[in-house]
């Protein structure tokens, strides 16, 4: 089993007409990846590579019965093409976009609040169940199946977590990547819940970065809830305070958000850190030990 | 994206916010001229991209239009270090020259994104004119916030209960609600990620007036203000950044000698602990983003070998989906271009990797292939100890 997808998920794509939308729809095709359907305004009954496009994501699942979207409509219409997801009643909304202005975000988290979708991203990878499905921009080939959960702020760093993983024989159950930005849908919390229900995850993987105070908040929940041992990382140890490095999330201000408060925090919970970005696979079998 | 506080005053003033007549100057003959026509007596004010200017010395009151212009002779002049400009400091370009205000009280006032609740906070506190976080820090009580509503928007009625609590009673509470509105007015329709008055005062002759403010905009939004671009200030910014800033490219000058070129936030964070941890010193952090094309790492590599204290580089790709050979063709060009003979260590990981690693190693440049994050990072810093000796 996994969390949030497998191989019954069936996927629309919001802006599959797009470069990197058609791009990634084949890259997530070739991985497996049940698409069904694809979603561009004004272009709807047309083909493209064999997809049927719907003007709407209520048309899409109606004729297709998608329960996944995957979003990769440019900036200035990403929340109302999120929105419109939660509208349909998706189950799922995975939205790679990055750089949604926030007075964009603030409303669409506030309609996701009272709804039955489950939000990942904006600005994220996307989620993937190894050999079942694969809903984002994350290479495939450096995942194996598993039973390690992996959650993650991050993109790129992500992926050389996994690799660690994979590279020490610890295969993954399903990679959530959330997303980097100050507004996101599913937090750390969130998904450390549905890895906790998940019988076939048996230890959790999570990724940091500086900023926020979302690792503190997951370090007490983990402490209180959490039956399966937790690794993690915090990027940013070496990051000067106000500078902003690059996601729009990763920045310390007011003395709030550093690195090493953050790793304070999550030893204190019984979550073993790694030290160095080189050392997070080592980190995972020292906690399962 | 950062803009003076003059700017910010001019966006209040066209809300209805009332602020001090002010005059910007270029030149010390200019403040003299501002200085006289505010009446002699005037507050004279750096204009940089970082806070704690009063402490560092870039505000002073002036009694007299030449030591105005004495003043402002002294502050171009200068490199301003304060709490939030980092050692290296900010050169002063524009100063502000402002009417002297005889004040009453003092207040502060801001509208921010609360990340917790993903709605707009309205903080304020009858402790103004002072570091907000330190009274945070000793007396949270004095702080007041207001998690706005993202349906119903900040009501009349909310205002009031903060101006009241402020302290505020008669025709000035009533001023204040107003202010408080406006506020979230500008701070919607500017797209501001922060929008703080600091200090609010009432004036002894009894108005509310805003003394000091400060807006930054959401980087993401700047698309949609056609005016923003125009508004920037680039001598405030490190002229690398500007530059890669062009070509999307997120980039930090640091301290160190060693470039770093990686594509990814939270991996450039990372190959930056990992190049500490190894006894190397960063000489930047540069994000290509997570789907570096060949265009953006031949960019990065101009941009990092402007930098004179860089004296080995260190690329850091987990490409994945993008193709390593092209990359590497990338990183041969660009080095090429430049007649690049620094010591480089690349680390890439993704598809066609191997043909990736051939065409470095066949090509003319001083490169080593790192294995992985660990290896790669010890490989330069030993690359660098052995050109030292």
């Amino acid at each position: 089993m996994s969390i949030l997808v497998d191989k019954h998920s069936r996927i629309v794509v919001q802006g599959i007409t797009g470069r990197s939308g058609l791009f990634h729809t084949k890259q997530c095709r070739e991985y497996g990846t049940s698409i069904v359907a694809g979603v561009t305004p004004g272009k709807g009954g047309i083909h493209i590579e064999g997809i049927p496009v719907f003007n709407t994501v209520t048309e899409a699942i109606k004729y297709t019965e998608a329960n996944v979207s995957m979003i990769f409509v440019p900036p200035p219409g990403a929340a109302d093409a999120i929105m419109e997801a939660i509208d349909a009643g998706i189950d799922l909304a995975v939205c790679i976009t990055e750089g949604i202005p926030i007075r964009d975000m603030v409303p669409v988290k506030a309609v996701l609040q009272g709804s039955r979708t489950r939000l990942i991203g904006p600005n994220c990878p996307g989620v993937i169940t190894p050999g079942e499905c694969k809903v984002g921009i994350m290479p495939g080939h450096i995942h194996s199946p598993g039973k390690i959960g992996v959650v993650s702020r991050s993109g790129t760093l992500t992926y050389e977590a996994v690799k660690q993983l994979t590279d020490l024989g610890l295969g993954q159950s399903t990679g959530v990547g959330i997303g980097g930005d100050p507004i996101i849908g599913m937090n750390f919390i969130d998904v450390l819940t549905l890895f906790n229900q998940d019988p076939d995850t048996e230890a959790v993987f999570m990724i940091g970065e500086i900023g926020g105070g979302a690792e503190e908040a997951a370090a007490e929940w983990i402490k209180k809830n959490m039956k399966k041992p937790v690794a993690a990382f915090i990027a940013g140890v070496t990051a000067p305070p106000g500078k902003r490095m690059g996601h729009a999330g990763a920045i310390i201000t007011g003395g709030k958000g550093k690195a090493e408060d953050k790793i304070r925090v999550l030893q204190e919970c019984g979550v073993v850190v790694a030290t160095s970005p080189t050392h997070m696979g080592e980190a995972m079998l020292e906690a399962m030990k | 994206m950062n803009i003076h506080e003059y700017q910010a005053k001019e966006i209040l003033s066209s809300y209805g916010i009332p602020i001090p007549r002010g005059r910007v100057a270029l030149t010390s003959d200019q403040v003299e001229r501002a200085a006289k026509m505010m009446g002699g007596r005037c507050v004279v004010k750096a204009q940089i991209y970082a806070g704690g200017r009063g402490k560092a010395g870039g505000v002073r009151l002036i009694h007299h239009p030449e030591e105005a212009q004495e003043y402002g002779k002294e502050l171009f002049g200068r490199t301003l270090v304060t709490a939030q400009t980092g050692p290296q400091g900010l050169k002063v370009r524009r100063i502000l020259v402002e009417e002297a205000v005889e004040i009453a009280r003092e207040f502060y006032l801001s509208i921010t994104l609360d990340r917790e609740s993903s709605r707009y906070i309205l903080i304020a506190s009858s402790e103004g004119g002072v570091d907000i976080e330190e009274v945070a820090n000793k007396s949270p009580d004095k702080i007041l916030t207001l998690t706005i509503d993202t349906f119903t928007g900040l009501r009349p009625y909310q205002a009031r209960k903060i101006a009241l609590a402020l302290g505020l009673t008669g025709t000035i509470c009533e001023d204040c609600v107003e202010l408080i509105l406006n506020l979230y007015r500008a701070c919607l329709e500017k797209d501001c990620a922060l929008i703080e008055i600091n200090p609010l005062v009432v004036t002894k002759a009894g108005w509310l007036m805003a003394m000091d403010a400060k807006i930054t905009f959401d980087d993401n939004a700047v698309y949609r203000h056609r005016e923003y671009p125009d508004m920037m200030d680039y001598s405030q910014l490190d002229p690398l950044e500007i530059s890669a800033s062009k070509y999307d490219l997120a980039y930090i000058k640091l301290s160190g000698t060693i470039g770093c070129l990686v594509n990814g936030a939270g991996l450039a964070m990372a190959t930056l602990d990992v190049l500490k941890e190894c006894g190397g010193e960063p000489a930047n952090f540069l994000d290509v983003g997570g789907g570096a094309t060949r265009e953006k790492v031949a960019e990065a590599f101009r941009i990092i070998l402007q930098d004179c204290d860089v004296k080995g580089i260190f690329v850091n790709i987990f490409g994945g989906i993008m193709r390593c050979d092209i990359i590497a063709q990338g990183i041969i060009e660009a080095a090429a271009a430049v007649g690049c003979t620094l010591p480089i260590v690349v680390r890439m990981d993704g598809s066609h990797v191997e043909e990736g690693k051939k065409l470095l190693l066949e090509s003319s440049l001083n490169v080593q292939i790192g294995k992985s994050l660990g290896d790669g990072a010890s490989k330069i810093v030993k690359m660098l100890t052995v050109e030292v000796q």
